[in-house]
């Protein structure tokens, strides 16, 4: 195979996201500028849910923790120790992948729907251990001293400022998901996924892939979460580990398609665009939640693999670009 | 030289049932060995001890010169041995070519993907099966057995354990199939579990049987068929037992 030819898949990526990017910046409006940011944000969630579900095949149900997690530890530092945005949110990336490291270690010898399990608890454990924290605010959480942003030339060019960092987030998770994908490691981790046992017979070593697997996955979801933390201005446990958010990450994944490339990312978009029009309507804007969940059982019966992977079924001439 | 591979005294309790009991069993000096056995005699247990899948209770296992009784199974990968799986493994949504590039990236050699790729086209291309672009989900059994042998042989093992690998074939796939393995013979050691006498016969040098997970004879062919014990333990199946008796023929 031709060398560029490996990198094909990620032409629409790059191509999504540059027109996601330039929308807000060519029209100026901040409304979109701002919806653009939360499915922005939810794509590098997605794309790096997917390194540990789509390529892994492991269910994680607290994937949010290292969003909250890191989210937390550089927001403190951002506040509490003036620390500058940007080694803040590396150390908030690092962090969260020393976390997972560890609790990988712990729990990713476990498989199927107890690693599931697991993951739920580690969730209920992030936020109530939160919360009992006096030094990160306990309950309440950290507030941003508005004087920060004048480093950043005044709250609306900090804001402004903030979505471009993230579009560059983003490009880091997409292009973190493409190398996996088509290098030797993410074949053990589709081996892993498609047979764990027949992978340790063919000399795939299944627990250190996996851990790494999960750091890899771990490492964006903290560096967002300090970037968003720091252009909300505050953090409260809730928000940093929502309890509906992971169940959406899955549901964006699925929908899309997992162990793709370009699966997160249509899913993240078409489930917010979708959760925007939901929470503004009159009649679904209580019962938002359910809709989603009815989409996760119509994907999980009748699209298992996804948008993506069902156009791969179907057009197998276009699967260089669909990857 | 050293030797390959060689096992003694190992034990394996599967709760109150003795899988495996200790006695010694050494099947490489060199040749290459069938494996055979009533139903349950601790065959396959062998061989998941052998590859660390379940290591033993008690004993050694040495391969090439090394303790390898409790190795993990992908270290025991990294040393040079392979092995099928008696019922298939095959990862699905992977195509054909990959199945086998995992074989090759991950064994005893650890190729990039570009050599791996080449490998298993060559290997693929000698195992007969030309659908490297196929999901091998979608092979049929026999083309699944196939690729269980392409993906062992990709690792470039010094010893390869076939698990069965005629079961479930028609007669005219299993013959395919023994030529391929005379033809795997050649460059690589195997060890084969098989309850096809034809083809235990034809293929080993030496035969081992083994009853209640214990080694009841070894020999070559000619021996085992003539030896007392085997047709003792066989004759509680008596239409094996009249398998080995036409393989005496």
């Amino acid at each position: 195979m031709k060398n560029w030819q490996k990198h094909t898949g990620l032409i629409l990526p790059i191509l999504a996201l540059v027109s996601m990017v330039l929308w807000p910046t060519i029209s100026g409006s901040v409304a979109a500028r701002e919806s653009i940011f939360t499915i922005l944000k939810a794509i590098a969630l997605a794309s790096s849910l997917n390194i540990l579900l789509g390529y892994t095949g492991y269910v994680s149900f607290g994937h949010i923790v290292y969003y909250g997690f890191g989210g937390y530890i550089g927001f403190f530092l951002l506040t509490s120790q003036g620390w500058p945005l940007w080694a803040a949110m590396l150390a908030g990336g690092v962090s969260s992948a020393l976390l997972a490291f560890l609790l990988g270690k712990a729990i990713l010898r476990l498989r199927g729907a107890y690693f599931a399990l697991a993951t739920i608890g580690v969730n209920e454990a992030m936020r109530n251990l939160i919360t009992k924290l006096d030094f990160i605010g306990g309950p309440t959480g950290l507030t941003l001293n508005f004087k920060t942003y004048l480093a950043y030339g005044g709250a609306a060019k900090a804001l402004e400022m903030s979505f471009y960092v993230l579009a560059l987030i983003v490009l880091a998770a997409i292009l973190l998901s493409h190398f996996v994908r088509i290098s030797k490691f993410g074949l053990g981790l589709l081996a892993i996924r498609e047979n764990e046992d027949a992978a340790e017979v063919m000399g795939v070593n299944a627990p250190d892939a996996k851990t790494w697997a999960y750091v890899l996955s771990a490492i964006i979801p903290g560096i967002v979460g300090v970037l968003f933390f720091f252009k909300n201005g505050n953090v409260e446990p809730h928000d940093a580990v929502p309890l509906h958010s992971p169940i959406e990450l899955l549901v964006m994944v699925m929908l899309g398609g997992q162990g793709t490339v370009l699966g997160p990312i249509m899913g993240a978009f078409a489930y917010q665009g979708m959760r925007g029009f939901l929470v503004t309507n009159a009649f679904f804007k209580d019962i938002q939640l359910s809709v989603s969940g009815a989409i996760l059982l119509m994907i999980v019966l009748f699209f298992p693999s996804g948008a993506i992977g069902w156009l791969r079924q179907r057009l197998p001439a276009l699967r260089r670009i669909l990857a | 030289m050293t030797i390959l591979l060689s096992v003694q005294g190992i034990t394996k309790r599967f709760g109150g049932l003795q899988a495996l009991t200790p006695d010694h069993f050494r099947p490489a000096r060199r040749p290459d060995s069938g494996l055979i056995g009533p139903n349950g005699a601790g065959k396959t247990t062998l061989f998941n001890a052998i590859n660390g899948v379940f290591p033993p209770e008690e004993g050694r296992i040495m391969f090439r010169g090394k303790d390898v009784t409790r190795a993990k199974t992908y270290d025991m990968a990294h040393m040079g041995l392979a092995r099928t799986h008696q019922i298939v493994r095959p990862l699905n949504e992977l195509t054909v070519r990959e199945n086998v590039m995992v074989g090759a990236c991950f064994g005893r050699e650890k190729h990039g993907l570009d050599k791996a790729g080449k490998i298993a086209d060559e290997i693929l291309e000698f195992i007969g099966l030309n659908r490297g672009d196929q999901l091998a989900g979608s092979l049929n059994i026999a083309q699944k057995k196939r690729l269980e042998m392409a993906r062992a042989l990709a690792a470039q093992p010094y010893l390869l354990l076939l698990d069965e690998v005629l079961a479930g074939l028609n007669p005219s796939e299993v013959d395919g199939m023994i030529q391929t393995v005379l033809n795997i013979r050649k460059r690589i050691t195997i060890i084969m579990i098989e309850h096809l006498m034809k083809a235990v016969m034809g293929i080993s040098d030496r035969i081992i049987v083994l009853d209640y997970g214990t080694q009841i004879a070894e020999g070559t062919p000619e021996e085992i068929v003539n030896h007392p014990k085997v047709i003792e333990a066989y004759l509680g199946d008596p239409r094996l037992a009249q398998k080995l008796m036409e393989g005496e023929e």
